[in-house]
């Protein structure tokens, strides 16, 4: 085994144990920003690790038995595709095992019989359709630039990603507000509106199979906050600098930004992708700009 | 040790009566009080919840719902009747289409009363709740083979 694959294994070994405790602190810190915000003292920093625990003790309620495996299922695909980012692999892989493990999520939440668990599991499809064109777009924009899909290949290439991808990376933080189930483009759960669809996609999840989903966002924050280092690669201060303000506006946007329908997150973040992601691919395509020959 | 202290999340259910107790149940969620500092979470979704919150009396119209709420929300659970309507009918027991307090249809673990009652009150109730709420974790993992069963009505 050579040296690059022993380090690409300690890597995903690192992201598999570090990346919940990670995650847990971000949404933690995120409760906590979210409550200053509104003017409350807020739940302590350890509060996500508490409900989680809180949910394992609980009786798991389940419509159908294929729900169980379905949120399992999400849990070990998104699992596997922050294990393959961290360990060097092919970005796009990493979006096909993303983008499965969130269908096995929609497929669980349909596998119920409850209809509001329908809704939230049809606004997951259309959020999945809405932010993928941003996701594909941005791993083809760092192939245009570095010539590689290979994280390990991006992040060593040294070359300020950014600089060459900057409506990419305005497009991938707006698509970013959807995955972090922020508020302007949080339908499916309506985390922040509880009982508006009662619970949306996580509806007929109960206990342990809640907590699962909920560890499963905890790797999703870990791998999205990931791919925002690979725009900075080339300075790895910069990079967690640019990782905390991207969050922190996550947040912002979330407290100072009333929710829309399901119409406008598929048309904003198509129109996003379409100008800011395709613009900035033409115009590089257009230069032939590829440092690396 | 048990995390479900740390971390009741709540369901409220405004059985019928005036409707004052329930709005002081919200007013305990705003930033004023903040019930978040606790851990504790105002969700819509009986199957999230730990602690179920009453007010009002309950009627032969909503008994069912009252009933059903219960029933499909996962074990350990807590049940807080909040105002007097709810701990025992209040001024409306004698109404014709009254069934009179909650405990006549689920079983009440704590009593909150009042008219209206305070939302400090009501989260000191909540705060009583969740010893109840440890133990019947206990009592749970003690029978386990039936745990399915505990605290069922039907």
């Amino acid at each position: 085994m050579t040296d690059v694959q022993t380090i690409s294994i300690i890597n995903a070994v690192i992201y598999l144990l570090l990346a919940p405790v990670v995650g847990g602190l971000i949404a933690g810190i995120d409760r906590k920003v979210t409550a200053r915000m509104q003017g409350r003292i807020g739940p302590p920093i350890l509060q996500p690790f508490y409900d989680v625990g809180k949910l394992f003790e609980k009786e798991n309620i389940v419509v159908t038995t294929t729900q169980n495996f379905y949120v399992l299922s999400y849990l070990v695909f998104m699992v596997a595709a922050g294990m393959l980012f961290f360990s060097g692999g092919d970005m796009l892989l990493v979006i096909f095992a993303f983008t499965l493990s969130h269908i096995f999520l929609v497929l669980g939440a349909y596998a119920a019989y409850s209809p509001y668990s329908h809704i939230g599991a049809e606004r997951e499809l259309i959020q999945i359709i809405a932010y993928e064109p941003m996701i594909i777009f941005t791993a083809v924009g760092m192939y245009m630039v570095t010539q590689s899909f290979f994280v390990s290949s991006i992040l060593t290439s040294g070359i300020p990603i950014i600089l060459y991808l900057p409506g990419v990376f305005i497009g991938y933080l707006i698509v970013l507000t959807i995955k972090l189930r922020k508020s302007p483009f949080d339908l499916s759960t309506s985390h922040h509106a509880h009982q508006e669809i009662v619970k949306g996609v996580t509806t007929e999840f109960a206990g342990p199979n809640l907590a699962k989903i909920e560890i499963a966002h905890w790797y999703e924050y870990v791998f999205l906050l990931g791919v925002v280092f690979l725009f900075f690669g080339f300075n790895p201060i910069l990079a967690v600098v640019a990782i905390i303000v991207a969050y922190f506006l996550e947040i912002l946007i979330d407290n100072v930004i009333a929710r829309v329908k399901w119409q406008m997150v598929l048309r904003s973040a198509w129109l996003i992708a379409g100008t800011l992601g395709l613009v900035n691919l033409g115009v590089l395509y257009y230069l032939k700009v590829v440092v690396v020959p | 040790m048990t995390y479900l202290t740390k971390s009741p999340w709540i369901i409220h259910y405004d059985a019928s009566s005036c409707n004052g107790c329930d709005i002081e149940v919200l007013a305990a969620l705003t930033p004023l009080y903040d019930v978040e500092r606790f851990g504790i979470i105002n969700t819509g979704n009986p199957k999230h919840a730990d602690v179920f919150l009453v007010t009002g009396s309950v009627n032969e119209q909503n008994k069912q719902v009252l009933k059903n709420i219960y029933n499909q929300m996962p074990n350990p659970k807590v049940v807080v009747a909040i105002g007097i309507c709810a701990t025992s009918g209040g001024v409306f027991r004698e109404c014709y289409n009254v069934v009179g307090g909650i405990d006549k249809i689920i079983p009440v673990d704590v009593y909150v009363p009042g008219c209206a009652a305070r939302p400090e009150s009501i989260i000191d109730g909540v705060v009583k709740g969740l010893g109840i709420l440890a133990a019947k974790r206990e009592a749970m993992l003690k029978e386990k083979p039936s745990a399915q069963q505990v605290g069922e009505c039907r």
